[in-house]
């Protein structure tokens, strides 16, 4: 009896008929995809993404050249080269930073004690060209000042986790 | 008279040729713009059953991706692998392009909208489209290389076991026509007042799934399986070559529909000959048939996983095959006891 049940079903194409339908039953349900360029998905504060260099709010920058960062850095994808500038403080003359072995660890920021490197929200910073990921101090202090908000805004949120 | 005769035999001939470059570009053209909507369509469908939005950046909708694509195609660089013949390897693209397209010849879109009205109409378009698998062979050995190789190898065995199936069904409706003529096929649709699909049910399954199997679409798309072969015979191809082969196969599968709305579904008649069915002219009809059953072809491409190639090769040589050759001595066996046959 199983078999002439399985012969008729099969005969019938009754897999077929159902799972026709139940595709049909997909076919009107929304979709879930998110329509990526035209919106995007929520990320956490912590979410690390591109890099920045911050500046206080009197437009000095904040990076001491410690050299903390360079030395956590796991992939050892930072550079950085100090000097005493003329008032006598310790700055970078060179902080560059090669995305390509960046790993996206997130240790430059916890290790960072001024808050100077961070890593903002910006995922979509793809380029044409190898060279063009391979950012040097002003390329970073450019990305601080336009993502400072957003940055600052993370930061304050994630406070209270730290 | 010979020397008056031959300007006018000239102008005779050139008249015809270009009456019927005229006729080919009035079916190809269509046929081509068309393409590139179901191309859009497959994949809208596709994406809709695995809730995905499928493209939708070019144009309204998505509209435009076709012709997006067309373009990226063109401008893409022409790779031909070093080990590769040339001649060979260009000439499968063109075999398996132009074979595409000629089947459509024959393909009468309404009453005398057809190109070439031949009496043994679906002979030549059985035979037309059956050349289509040395495009796929050529294609496999001229690439020189293993996958398209063993795509081509595949595709070889599983056109030509399905072939034989189709040839069955045709054989079976054939019988109730009485004529080899593709317009003859549905003028007897119209005479006996019943479409192919009701007496011929399991034919029709049996052919579709065929049609599905022959045009390499999944779940028989072994020739080209992604997950193994990458992309079966068309792995070395790129740009204009690669885009002749895709065209090709949407040809062929478009054909397929237009194929089992003739045989099946009563081509350019109408769903009833009363007021409000008979309005809509026969082409038409042909074309909401076949769209019904490319959706139908979608459908099975986002439902139904992939066959293992035994399975392929069980299900068509055990158990189309005999299937149909059993309805086809059915078939005659009624026909001729009860005196049915058409004369």
């Amino acid at each position: 009896m199983s078999n002439f049940n399985r012969a008729a079903r099969s005969f019938l194409l009754a897999e077929f008929v159902s799972s026709f339908l139940l595709s049909m039953k997909y076919f009107f349900k929304p979709k879930v995809t998110v329509n990526y360029p035209f919106e995007k998905g929520p990320l956490s504060p912590r979410f690390r993404g591109e890099h920045a260099l911050r500046r206080y709010a009197n437009g000095e920058e904040r990076c001491i050249a410690c050299k903390l960062c360079e030395a956590i850095c796991p992939a050892q994808a930072i550079t950085i080269e100090a000097e005493p500038r003329d008032d006598g403080s310790r700055r970078t003359t060179r902080y560059d930073i090669d995305m390509v072995k960046c790993i996206y660890c997130g240790f430059c920021q916890e290790a960072c004690p001024v808050d100077a490197i961070v890593q903002g929200p910006n995922f979509e910073f793809a380029t044409e060209t190898r060279q063009e990921l391979l950012y040097n101090k002003e390329k970073l202090l450019a990305n601080g000042d336009r993502w400072e908000q957003e940055i600052a805004k993370n930061l304050e949120l994630d406070a209270p986790y730290r | 008279m010979a020397q008056t005769g031959e300007p006018d035999m000239l102008a005779h001939y050139a008249y015809a040729l270009l009456i019927m470059v005229a006729q080919s570009l009035a079916v190809i053209v269509p046929v081509l713009v068309s393409l590139a909507f179901i191309l859009l369509a497959d994949r809208k469908i596709w994406a809709a059953v695995h809730l995905r939005r499928g493209p939708n950046v070019v144009g309204p909708f998505g509209l435009f991706q076709s012709f997006a694509d067309f373009i990226k195609f063109v401008f893409k660089e022409v790779v031909i692998p070093a080990g590769a013949n040339k001649f060979i390897f260009f000439l499968a693209t063109m075999i398996s392009f132009v074979t595409a397209v000629g089947a459509w010849a024959v393909i009468p879109f309404s009453e005398h909208w057809v190109v070439a009205d031949i009496n043994v109409g679906i002979l030549y378009l059985f035979a037309v489209s059956s050349l289509g698998v040395y495009g796929i062979i050529m294609a496999g050995w001229a690439s020189n290389s293993k996958y398209p190789f063993l795509g081509g190898l595949r595709s070889a065995a599983q056109m030509v076991s399905y072939e034989v199936s189709i040839g069955l069904v045709l054989i079976a409706v054939l019988l109730c026509v009485g004529s080899l003529n593709i317009t003859d096929i549905v003028r007897a649709q119209e005479r006996l007042g019943v479409w192919f699909i009701i007496p011929h049910f399991p034919m029709f399954v049996i052919f579709f799934v065929s049609a599905l199997a022959e045009t390499n679409r999944p779940p028989f798309d072994l020739p080209e399986a992604e997950s193994e072969l990458v992309a079966g015979h068309m792995v070395e191809y790129s740009s204009t070559a690669y885009l002749l082969f895709m065209i090709g196969e949407y040809f062929a599968i478009v054909l397929m529909c237009v194929m089992i709305s003739i045989l099946f579904l009563g081509g350019w008649l109408p769903l009833w000959h009363v007021a409000p069915f008979t309005w809509l002219p026969g082409p038409l009809w042909l074309i909401g048939k076949s769209l019904v059953i490319f959706f139908l072809f979608a459908m099975v491409k986002a439902m139904v996983p992939r066959y293992r190639y035994d399975q392929l090769m069980r299900l068509g040589w055990k158990i189309f095959l005999p299937f149909s050759l059993i309805w086809v001595v059915l078939t005659a066996g009624v026909l001729v006891a009860f005196d049915l046959a058409p004369k």
